[in-house]
């Protein structure tokens, strides 16, 4: 019987916490910048486009310093919420999930954009002539519509969560029971002499997770798909 | 009572159209590209013109000079699209119901199970929209549109994209729902026989520009109209009433112009009953002298009213028949040869069979209509 040592136990459960906080976190600004994005037309959405996309194509080290920076306890955002807020980042697991929010983001408006995208805009004035105004005609037809974009963006900025590595240790390091995750446990394992079994236990469990979601999305998109008559 | 005037550029396509209406069932007609769906969609509040003023029954709607624009989904003005646009993601029975649910309580009107008996379509409660045939879709989104207790319906080419079969299904439904609800309704079409069968009131468009407006049967009686008269099936409207039916030879009599008009028989209507008749100018010819021998049995008296301009070798010629008009499309050697000229007393036969069900509809639609009987529904 496979059973988890208490470290791996801690490792997973903050993972797995910090995944779901960065991605439910980040899926209603998520939702609003992919509709900007989708529907927008002003001054400067390609720089806004390119802020979204920045962590996909930069080194996930300088992300993390940036965000370091940015919400240390002496950058500006960091002290501003510590002061006024009690809110810190810094070496905390809240920080890690800032991280994986940030690093997720991209996949997920990525996701929901291309979503947004393919829905018919008559069915919206459709629902409008109908009397629906337009906060029920995102809640009505928009939303049940996008659902398999916002499953799959979902799962994908989850799946990019668990497996953050690069900011994460950069912004809040790698600390046992705080901020240390499956991937940064794994690092570390491997950097010890002997640590070889212990990194090999942790790589099966991150398979079996990540493998779930996968899976899971799989299905529930399947089911949504069939029930609003779109191909998920 | 609806009152449009409305100025819109898009593109280089420049809207500049107005017309009043009070009607039970108003036509918008004109050739695709004419500016019909612009203007509905201004009425319905899907574009914002440059400059409008649109009213209805009195309340204003759009006024841009005063900077009134109510958004579409307060202005009750329900739309039936060309493509249903029915939500994939809920049933028939959820689709229907749907403007209901935005509908105050005290504006509603009619009941899901009378639109669906209404409609026929009380089989399909419970599917999907994409497992429905064209002709299914297009009458879930009437129904839909009636559910929504809306001012006024909105029916945008609800025909254009179904086949023959389709349409001969769904055109009953459009009379019944005529005849059985109050709704006031604009139909935009570029179909002579659907306008000529649906209609009291007709607005006549082409590139933007309202040509002609008035009552169908008038409208579709001038000879000066290019949208209607370039059309195969350009033709008067006549009201006829039905004076029995003729059950050896399979045909119906009806009352026309103080003479008989025999028909293929008539099935849907009464004896007594009022009809709409909408004779296609090419299938009328002309005598000046009372035909006999003819396998033709129709011939009624007239006398020519307007000899309208030549058209390449044709010429329309309206005929006076008891103060209703008939049209008839001649070649112009026949015009000439035949010394016809307007006073003239003429004789117009028509084929029985060119009087196919298409072109018979009920009559007297109007808002105070003598002849139907108007429950809410």
């Amino acid at each position: 019987m496979f059973t988890l040592t208490p470290e791996e136990k801690t490792a997973l459960e903050l993972s797995l916490r910090v995944a779901l906080w960065a991605t439910v976190a980040s899926l209603p600004p998520g939702l609003l910048i992919a509709m900007v994005l989708s529907r927008g037309k002003f001054w400067g959405k390609s720089i806004l486009n390119g802020i979204v996309f920045l962590p996909l194509v930069l080194p996930p080290v300088v992300t993390g310093y940036l965000l370091l920076l940015l919400f240390g306890r002496h950058g500006p955002l960091g002290a501003f919420l510590a002061d006024n807020f009690g809110i810190v980042f810094a070496f905390r697991w809240t920080g890690a999930a800032l991280a994986c929010a940030v690093m997720g983001f991209p996949l997920l408006v990525r996701a929901l954009q291309l979503s947004i995208d393919t829905i018919d805009r008559g069915l919206e004035d459709a629902a409008g002539t109908l009397g629906a105004s337009p906060g029920w005609v995102f809640v009505t037809v928009t939303l049940p519509l996008i659902l398999p974009g916002i499953i799959a963006g979902t799962i994908l900025s989850f799946a990019r969560a668990m497996g953050e590595f690069g900011a994460t240790i950069t912004f809040v390091s790698n600390i046992p029971g705080e901020t240390q995750t499956l991937p940064t446990a794994i690092y570390t394992f491997t950097q010890v002499p002997g640590g070889e079994f212990a990194a090999f236990r942790l790589t099966a469990i991150a398979v079996v997770v990540s493998m779930s979601a996968l899976l899971a999305s799989e299905s529930i998109g399947g089911i949504v798909g069939h029930r609003i008559g779109v191909e998920a | 009572m609806i009152r449009v005037a409305v100025q819109h550029r898009l593109g280089s396509f420049d809207l500049k159209a107005q017309f009043v209406s009070d009607g039970r069932v108003t036509a918008l007609f004109g050739r695709s590209g004419s500016g019909k769906t612009s203007l509905v969609n201004a009425i319905g509040g899907l574009i914002r013109p440059t400059c409008a003023h649109i009213s209805l029954d009195g309340e204003i709607l759009v006024d841009t000079e005063r900077r009134v624009f109510v958004a579409k989904h307060r202005r009750r003005v329900a739309y039936v699209f060309q493509d249903a646009r029915l939500f994939p993601h809920l049933t028939v029975r959820q689709n229907l119901l749907y403007g209901r649910w935005f509908t105050p309580a005290k504006k509603r009107f009619g009941q899901l199970a009378q639109v669906v008996e209404l409609l026929g379509i009380g089989h399909l409660l419970q599917r999907r929209p994409r497992n429905l045939s064209g002709g299914e879709k297009q009458r879930v989104a009437i129904g839909r549109a009636l559910l929504a207790s809306p001012r006024l319906l909105i029916m945008d080419e609800p025909l254009a994209s179904l086949d023959e079969a389709r349409k001969a299904e769904i055109l009953p439904y459009l009379e019944r729902l005529y005849d059985e609800t109050k709704v006031p309704i604009i139909y935009v079409s570029h179909s002579v026989s659907e306008v000529a069968r649906l209609a009291d009131t007709l607005v006549v468009m082409a590139e933007g520009r309202v040509e002609a407006t008035g009552p169908t049967a008038d409208v579709m009686a001038r000879l000066d109209l290019p949208p209607f008269t370039d059309l195969i099936e350009a033709g008067a409207v006549l009201e006829a009433e039905i004076l029995k039916h003729d059950d050896s030879f399979g045909l119906t009599v009806l009352s026309l112009c103080g003479s008989h008009l025999w028909v293929p028989r008539l099935d849907r209507h009464r004896v007594g009953a009022k009809v709409r008749v909408h004779i296609r100018a090419r299938d009328v010819m002309l005598s000046t002298r009372p035909p006999d021998r003819l396998s033709a049995l129709n011939v009624l008296r007239g006398t020519i009213a307007e000899i309208g301009p030549q058209r390449g070798p044709i010429r329309d010629v309206r005929l006076d028949c008891g103060g209703q008009a008939i049209l008839a499309r001649l070649t112009r050697r026949s015009v000439e040869s035949l010394h016809l000229t307007e006073g003239a007393t003429v004789y117009a036969v028509i084929k029985a069979v060119g009087l196919d069900r298409q072109t018979f509809g009920a009559a007297s639609r109007h808002a105070n209509g003598a002849d139907t009987t108007a429950i809410p529904i």
